[in-house]
């Protein structure tokens, strides 16, 4: 049973999700897709302790060994990112509930739990597996149910976010694929670890086109400045849960794609010396990280306004991958986790101002300091770990990625991820002035959100909290990870 | 002449530029799907034009012949996969594009923009 834990983590929610399709009944459909999630983040649990305790697992699918069949090859920088999007998961299911009965259709409401599984499906299965195309296929997955489940929004717009999204995530994924079948072309294999000892012996133009090929369409999945614009409009439209959900797992798997195509598979010295990416993406970084940063603090709906300071974290992540020293890839994937926590617990705090008030337009927010209290403190302490006030995670983030930047000497970075930080203050700020310097003027009761939807929020910002704290279990493990992907660890 | 006995990769290129064009150049919703689809489809022909071995057969083994030259079956394979994946692409974003129609009334990317920025802000 234990051994096949790599494969179960998969097809598990993969089952259970034309099953949550077929119940007409949307608390069943939630229960099902509660009970899976959980066991899904048991399971990546599970697996992060035994490649701790053990090294790395080698699953061959149907008992095929790895160069012909397919291999799930989980290390330390996998099992990390599987556990991420495992919490993220087992939480927003919870919080899905009330969400959904207040936005949704009865009727369609068990279709967005199967949209869910299949999504969590995807992003897990792109985290697990070993093999390129496999990856192909689960980034499919995953985009494809990501499509569905935010034409579901509540407005018109959705379905328009929905194809704009739809239609630059297919050239993104198309781009991947081309790459990958360069690289098969000239080494005939599609399993990572093989790829990576081959591609070194056949260094040719056809690599270098494959290298580009997989940089642009994975920057356009995981939305680098300037290929963002898909995320602005999906992010404020979609129903609240699943802009919890995409926000805090979507990218952050787009991010892990990219650390494992450039470091694991072409390998630390193609990518930095031959192709010197971190040249091309170190400045887009910075661009995105000051301009999303500064038109977030002109935002009028909250949901964008967040959704621009996520294209602008996402610069904080790339920017640490491409500083590409120990220091800067630990600061990369722990703002991977960190930011996670952030952004899930900011929009869950957002959906249950939806839940309440039925909007998160900047004047909806007035007064709400008062009449929704536990609600907009959560937004209080999640955005405080966003600035990155120390004893938050974000704080966490931000020291790392200091510390790279000036190690490597670059101090106009370090200046900018300040200067980054500031503009956190000023969009932040914006909001908490809104609720708790402002009289409530609307007509409705307001009251208190449901405590379904403020458990899952308070879990996160706990988190936020704890982690900011106690960072020596979070950065051990993103410090491994980043040895094994620079090869320079055991 | 060796540019030209690579002519599959350059009808590749070809087709890719020509669905890449037209899914940036149209703003009618359906023509973006039309010029997405000849783009995947140039990718399809990329795969399995790579598999193809001058004077190969289909990959069945033949009692008593050892040394059968044969095509590379898994580009092959591969594609099918990849052919799924484009199928239920273009279903999920005709089937958007339907319900785009019912809740605008219209399909021309520049109209249904101007209806967007026209609506108050969300």
């Amino acid at each position: 049973m234990s051994e096949h834990l790599p494969v179960l983590l998969v097809v598990i929610p993969l089952m259970a999700a034309p099953t949550a399709a077929l119940l007409r009944w949307g608390r069943a459909a939630w229960g099902l897709a509660t009970g899976t999630s959980w066991v899904v983040l048991a399971m990546a649990l599970l697996i992060l302790r035994r490649v701790q305790d053990e090294g790395v697992i080698s699953y061959f699918l149907g008992g095929w060994a790895a160069p012909i069949g397919i291999e799930y090859r989980i290390d330390t920088v996998n099992a990390w990112v599987l556990m991420i999007v495992a919490a993220i998961g087992a939480l927003v299911m919870p919080y899905a509930r009330a969400s959904f009965e207040r936005e949704i259709q009865p009727s369609k409401i068990p279709l967005l739990y199967a949209g869910l599984l299949l999504c969590l499906t995807g992003l897990l299965g792109i985290a697990a597996t070993g093999d390129v195309f496999n990856l192909f296929v689960f980034l499919e997955i995953s985009s494809i149910s990501a499509y569905a489940l935010i034409a579901a929004g509540p407005d018109r717009r959705a379905l328009h976010a929905a194809y704009k999204y739809l239609i630059m995530g297919s050239i993104g994924a198309t781009f991947i694929v081309i790459g990958i079948g360069m690289m098969y072309a000239m080494t005939g294999t599609l399993n990572m670890a093989d790829l990576a000892q081959r591609l070194p012996e056949v260094s040719s133009r056809t690599v270098s086109v494959a290298f580009a090929f997989l940089t642009v369409g994975i920057s356009l999945k995981l939305a680098l400045f300037p290929l963002h614009l898909w995320l602005l409009d999906a992010y404020t439209f979609a129903p609240s849960a699943v802009t919890v959900f995409l926000a805090s797992t979507a990218t952050k798997v787009a991010v892990y794609m990219l650390v494992r195509f450039f470091f694991s598979i072409f390998g630390p010295g193609f990518s930095l010396e031959v192709m010197a990416f971190h040249w091309v993406l170190l400045p887009l970084a910075l661009i995105a990280v000051i301009s999303a940063s500064l038109t977030a603090i002109y935002q009028l709906n909250v949901k964008r306004l967040l959704a621009y300071s996520s294209v602008a974290q996402i610069g904080y992540m790339i920017l640490g991958v491409s500083l590409a020293s120990v220091t800067g890839l630990t600061a990369g994937l722990l703002h991977l986790f960190n930011h996670a926590l952030i952004k899930g617990a900011l929009f869950m705090a957002m959906g249950c101002v939806m839940y309440q008030v039925g909007s998160v337009r900047m004047e909806a927010m007035r007064g709400l300091g008062k009449k929704m209290p536990w609600t907009m403190a959560a937004f209080v302490l999640g955005g405080l770990s966003l600035i990155g006030v120390p004893g938050t995670v974000g704080f966490i983030s931000k020291w790392y990625l200091v510390l790279a930047a000036v190690e490597a000497g670059m101090w106009v970075v370090a200046a900018l991820v300040l200067v980054g930080s500031l503009m956190a203050v000023a969009y932040v700020w914006k909001v908490v002035e809104a609720a708790y310097f402002q009289e409530y003027k609307g007509e409705f009761e307001v009251r208190q959100a449901p405590i379904s939807l403020l458990a899952p929020t308070w879990v996160l910002v706990a988190a936020n909290l704890y982690f900011g704290v106690n960072a020596t279990l979070t950065s051990g493990v993103a410090t491994r990870a980043a040895e094994v992907l620079l090869g320079v660890g055991p | 002449m060796r540019i030209l006995g690579l002519y599959n990769y350059w009808i590749f290129i070809f087709l890719m530029m020509v669905g890449f064009y037209i899914l940036i150049s149209r703003r009618n919703l359906v023509k973006k799907i039309l010029g997405l689809n000849i783009f995947q489809t140039s990718v399809f022909i990329f795969y399995i034009s790579l598999g193809k071995i001058t004077g190969g057969t289909a990959p069945i083994l033949v009692e008593g012949e050892s040394e059968v030259v044969y095509s590379n079956p898994l580009p092959h394979v591969l594609i099918l996969t990849a052919i799924v994946v484009g199928v239920s692409t273009t279903a999920v974003a005709l089937s958007l594009v339907v319900r785009i129609k019912e809740a605008y009334g219209t399909i021309e990317g520049a109209e249904i923009n101007a209806m967007d920025n026209r609506m108050p802000p969300p």
